[in-house]
């Protein structure tokens, strides 16, 4: 058993963890709250944007001669996968989840025979990832020195995402993220920019719009601005679910060091009460014999 | 019958402003200043860069805005922004430092002739402001 001296100091030292993970708790929270905040405020953007191109490409006359980035490279080769992970670990399953929904997807593509490259955005699934896809990242990108997520840095993605497309680099894009339900749920999202994928008909009015300039023009105008604000979406979503993913994981860290404390802090009365026993019995045994 | 519409802008990070009670709208876009009034028919327009004046009720504000898509239906009128600033608000210089900035962004770019024409509006927008 270990001396007395050896489990007071283990006792300290679970204590001292409890206090950082209690800590990382109260500033998950803090942060929680400022980043759903701003996950709410961001959608009205992305819907209004997804809105406008969805009566665009209704209206739209000439569907042959539509950009690419809408009908796509009529391929289905090479697909790139953006996936985005956080810059910081101690979050749980959060980064996992990701990595885990991309892989099955990358093991479904190549079980088609089809190419596929990745952009890793955020230093964690970076890591994770180069190990056995080393090869494939062909970009990885970070904003660790951006503290809250923003358009600008999504706009950088975005404009790469395009770069690359316009040199044929890929036909089929895909972005991998966590949407953020609540602070326990947050669900692994693989979702296709590009081509864009017209699925949601229900809602369009079948009222005509003035074009100023023409249908197409605005459209190739605008597909490039809905990459980015896809891609921001999915910043801002994952940032709260970052966020939630940590602040339950440093909630459950706490609970079990508090039950660890409570464990020692037996085992520690314990041998205390057994060597005072024994040193009675000593000193008893000790003045009988005279 | 009221003359007035709504109007919502939107920026990528939030709501940026909404009002009820406005009367007329004038926004720069692509193909020159447009206004627009009460049951305007429904229409969908990129912006240049420019100054958005609204007319309401309650007043008069000026923005600049340096993109952006605008969109009317229904007498509801969104504009999609990903770089506004109010111009009762901002600083001189702020504006400064976009001026530069676009400077430097016209200096060195080889782009084509709309974005350069896109650039040359944003000087002189802001020329006019500074």
């Amino acid at each position: 058993m270990a001396s007395l001296d050896d489990l007071k100091k283990r006792i300290a030292s679970v204590k001292s963890t409890q206090k950082i993970t209690k800590a990382m708790k109260m500033v998950a929270a803090a942060k929680l709250r400022k980043a759903q905040e701003s996950a709410e405020k961001g959608r009205p953007y992305s819907e209004k944007m997804n809105n406008i191109i969805l009566n665009l490409s209704n209206g739209i006359s000439d569907k042959e001669n539509v950009s690419k980035l809408l009908s796509g490279t009529g391929n289905d080769k090479v697909h790139l996968c953006v996936v985005m992970t956080s810059d910081r670990g101690l979050c749980g399953g959060f980064n996992s989840n990701i990595i885990k929904k991309a892989k099955s997807y990358f093991s479904k593509i190549s079980a088609e025979g089809k190419e596929f490259k990745i952009i890793t955005v955020g230093s964690k699934g970076n890591d994770q990832l180069k190990r056995v896809y080393g090869e494939k990242i062909i970009e990885n990108i970070s904003f660790k020195e951006s503290k809250n997520a923003n358009y600008f840095d999504a706009d950088k993605v975005g404009k790469m995402v395009i770069e690359k497309f316009e040199a044929g680099e890929f036909d089929v894009c895909t972005i991998f993220y966590n949407q953020f339900k609540n602070v326990i749920t947050q669900i692994p999202q693989a979702q296709q920019i590009v081509p864009l994928n017209n699925v949601e008909d229900e809602n369009t009015s079948d009222e005509s719009y003035e074009f100023e300039p023409d249908e197409d023009e605005i459209l190739s105008n605008l597909l490039p601005k809905n990459i980015s604000t896809q891609i921001f979406k999915a910043m801002l979503e994952n940032s709260a679910s970052e966020q939630g993913s940590r602040m339950s994981a440093m909630d459950n860290a706490t609970r079990n060091a508090g039950e660890m404390v409570d464990k020692l802090t037996i085992e520690y009365n314990r041998s205390r009460q057994a060597a005072i026993t024994k040193e009675l019995i000593e000193i008893i045994s000790g003045a009988e014999s005279l | 019958m009221s003359e007035e519409f709504k109007v919502e802008i939107v920026n990528p990070e939030k709501s940026y402003l909404s009002k009820e009670d406005v009367i007329e709208v004038v926004v720069p876009a692509f193909e020159g200043e447009m206004g627009i009034l009460k049951d305007h028919i429904s229409i969908i327009s990129f912006l240049k860069p420019g100054i958005v004046t609204i007319h309401s009720k309650s007043g008069e504000d000026k923005f600049y805005v340096e993109d952006g898509i605008v969109e009317f239906k229904n007498n509801d009128l969104s504009i999609l922004t990903s770089s506004i600033f109010n111009l009762n608000e901002i600083e001189k210089n702020k504006l400064q430092d976009l001026l530069k900035l676009a400077e430097e962004e016209a200096s060195k770019s080889e782009a084509n002739d709309q974005t350069k024409y896109l650039i040359d509006q944003k000087i002189e927008v802001l020329k006019s402001l500074n």
